[in-house]
């Protein structure tokens, strides 16, 4: 089965990442990682294809410098990449990326789109729905497991209460939990050196045949008007003591603010 | 009414959650702030009920039967009626809570309208030239923005918990609409619903949450983590080391790849407090926590951070908070 995930890189969650005086993300700050919730995607893509055999693809929207955060997920054993990379994609909104992602799909052949719940710097989590939306792709969710059986997609879709199974026929897009593949797996060395060879596909959105001024930064759906730090918090309080002791100082302190 | 200000409800248990009453509040008091109208959306199998609830908030709630909202994933159904309402009524803004299946829901109306998002909403307002001003929590609650849309139509993902819902003076009316050239998304099959064995309260909502990590050792490890949510009227969280350990329901993991909660209290135990839990947890108001090493990053933005057993220090705080209470 042929699989395509999508591949966001972020800036490193430790890392000291700002906003520049345009108000986006200064790439330079920090240095990218794979978002930490595609990567149990590309993990779930693997196990199929382990299954199943078949070749996984990963999709990224990001500027030209972003072949070298995909190499790491290729490292884990996906086959190749496309890359969509545009100097007017600067600043590009959630609305944009799934019009890009989706017209970038529209030019491959799969059977199943995998993705994570949200990135780890915008957090939106919205792009996939708009992404299957567009594509007019069957669309689950919340996947805690993926069953892939002839030309059907199983899942359970998890929630607060229990879950759902749900089924739709492929092609599909399904959005993958942690709880489908518990941990990813690490780049063996054998996959590091194999993913420099692999091909990553760059496109422009003169090649997807999407205008510029319809879906890039100066189209930008949203704006950001300023930015702050949040709120400094308090120093530390640190008891030590006796079990007793430190109870009473806890529930002392909770009801100072009138949480007993 | 075109230019109108809208929110969306969501039905569970046969009933609208308190997020739906938070998004409503939030949608009238921005059409208050621009002399525009406000309503809530409802799209259900059975809508009566949760659309009096909103009714309590809102001025007008228009709901939508529909009998693939128990058929079907609920926000595919919710988009494509709501889209096809908004195409004739034409509404400004669209506030949504940002649930699992309001985030769905906001991905697919964006693209079916053509409208921007903006995600993680912690406080809205109104600004007479920009329309509404959301200020987001971004890059794992280190930065907040402010920030509008560029066109004047927008969706509003307003995260739980970030404003109290506030009844109108006066209830709103309830008004069944049909909804006609509705174009529904490719068909996904709900095969079975299965309920967990013991359902959990929502981190999300929870006024107070205590939250358990990799210290407490075992799912019975977690006893005093429920007794002391118990107690303290709060939920129970966890980290991800916990939830990969089996010990607790992934619906209640808090982190970078978990949820992210603004709990008024969050009380950790055996939780080191590393920045991918960090990221989930450090907006709440006030933290306490309880961990055998010194040198926790816990230790290091914690309001109490006490150095001790959790398997001794939790039951001690529990016999002291009943002891206090007679």
């Amino acid at each position: 089965m042929r699989i395509v995930v999508l591949v966001k890189p972020v800036p490193d969650t430790t890392g000291t990442e700002r906003l520049g005086d345009d108000l986006r993300l200064d790439r330079a700050s920090s240095p990218p990682i794979v978002n930490p919730n595609d990567e149990y995607a590309v993990e779930q893509a693997l196990r199929l294809v382990e299954a199943h055999g078949g070749e996984i693809t990963l999709l990224t929207m990001a500027p030209a410098g972003a072949t070298e955060t995909m190499r790491k997920a290729l490292a884990m054993g996906a086959h190749g990449g496309v890359l969509v990379s545009d100097d007017a994609l600067a600043g590009a909104c959630a609305l944009s990326t799934a019009r890009v992602l989706a017209a970038a799909l529209a030019t491959l052949e799969f059977d199943l789109v995998l993705c994570g719940i949200a990135s780890s710097d915008g957090g939106g989590g919205v792009v996939a729905s708009g992404v299957a939306t567009l594509c007019g792709l069957p669309y689950l969710s919340y996947a805690g497991s993926v069953e892939v059986t002839d030309d059907r997609v199983r899942i359970h879709r998890l929630h607060a209460t229990g879950y759902m199974v749900l089924e739709a026929p492929l092609p599909a897009l399904v959005v993958v939990t942690q709880i489908a593949v518990g941990e990813p797996r690490y780049a063996s060395l054998k996959g590091i050196m194999a993913a420099r060879s692999r091909v990553i596909r760059s496109l422009s959105l003169a090649d997807l045949g999407l205008d510029p001024a319809a879906v890039g930064g100066a189209a930008a759906s949203t704006r950001v008007l300023g930015v702050r730090p949040p709120a400094v918090r308090g120093a530390t309080r640190v008891v030590r003591g006796s079990a007793a002791d430190a109870a009473r100082e806890i529930v002392d302190f909770l009801d100072e603010r009138r949480f007993i | 009414m075109a230019g109108a200000i809208w929110s969306v409800g969501e039905v569970a248990d046969g009933a609208a959650t308190r997020l739906s009453t938070e998004a409503a509040t939030v949608a009238r008091r921005l059409a208050e702030a621009s002399g525009r109208e406000s309503a809530a959306v409802l799209v259900a199998a059975d809508p009566a009920g949760p659309a009096a609830e909103l009714a309590g908030y809102i001025p007008r709630v228009i709901t939508v039967v529909s009998h693939l909202a128990d058929e079907r994933p609920p926000a595919a159904v919710a988009a494509a009626r709501i889209a096809a309402l908004a195409r004739v009524e034409e509404p400004a803004y669209i506030v949504i809570g940002a649930t699992p299946d309001g985030r769905d829901l906001a991905g697919c109306l964006a693209v079916m309208l053509g409208v921007g998002v903006l995600a993680n909403a912690i406080a809205v307002g109104w600004d007479a030239d920009a329309g509404p001003v959301v200020e987001e929590s971004v890059l794992g609650g280190r930065i907040l923005t402010s920030s509008a849309f560029s066109a004047d139509r927008g969706i509003v993902l307003l995260t739980p918990n970030v404003i109290a819902a506030e009844a109108a003076g006066t209830p709103g009316r309830v008004e069944a609409v049909a909804v006609d050239d509705v174009a529904d998304l490719p068909a996904v099959a709900v095969l079975d619903r299965v309920a967990a064995a013991a359902a959990a309260a929502p981190i999300e909502e929870a006024r107070v949450v205590v939250a358990g990590g990799r210290g407490v050792g075992s799912p019975a490890g977690f006893a005093i983590v429920s007794e002391l949510a118990d107690l303290l009227g709060g939920a129970v969280g966890a980290t991800r080391a916990a939830v990969d350990a089996g010990w607790i329901d992934y619906s209640q993991q808090i982190g970078q790849t978990g949820k992210t909660v603004r709990p008024a209290l969050y009380l950790a135990l055996g939780i080191s407090g590393a920045i991918q839990h960090k990221v989930g947890m450090q907006a709440a108001e006030t933290i306490v926590a309880v961990n055998r090493d010194p040198d926790a990053p816990l230790a290091e933005y914690a309001d109490l951070y006490v150095v001790g057993d959790l398997f001794e220090v939790g039951p001690a705080v529990a016999a002291e908070i009943r002891g206090r209470r007679g």
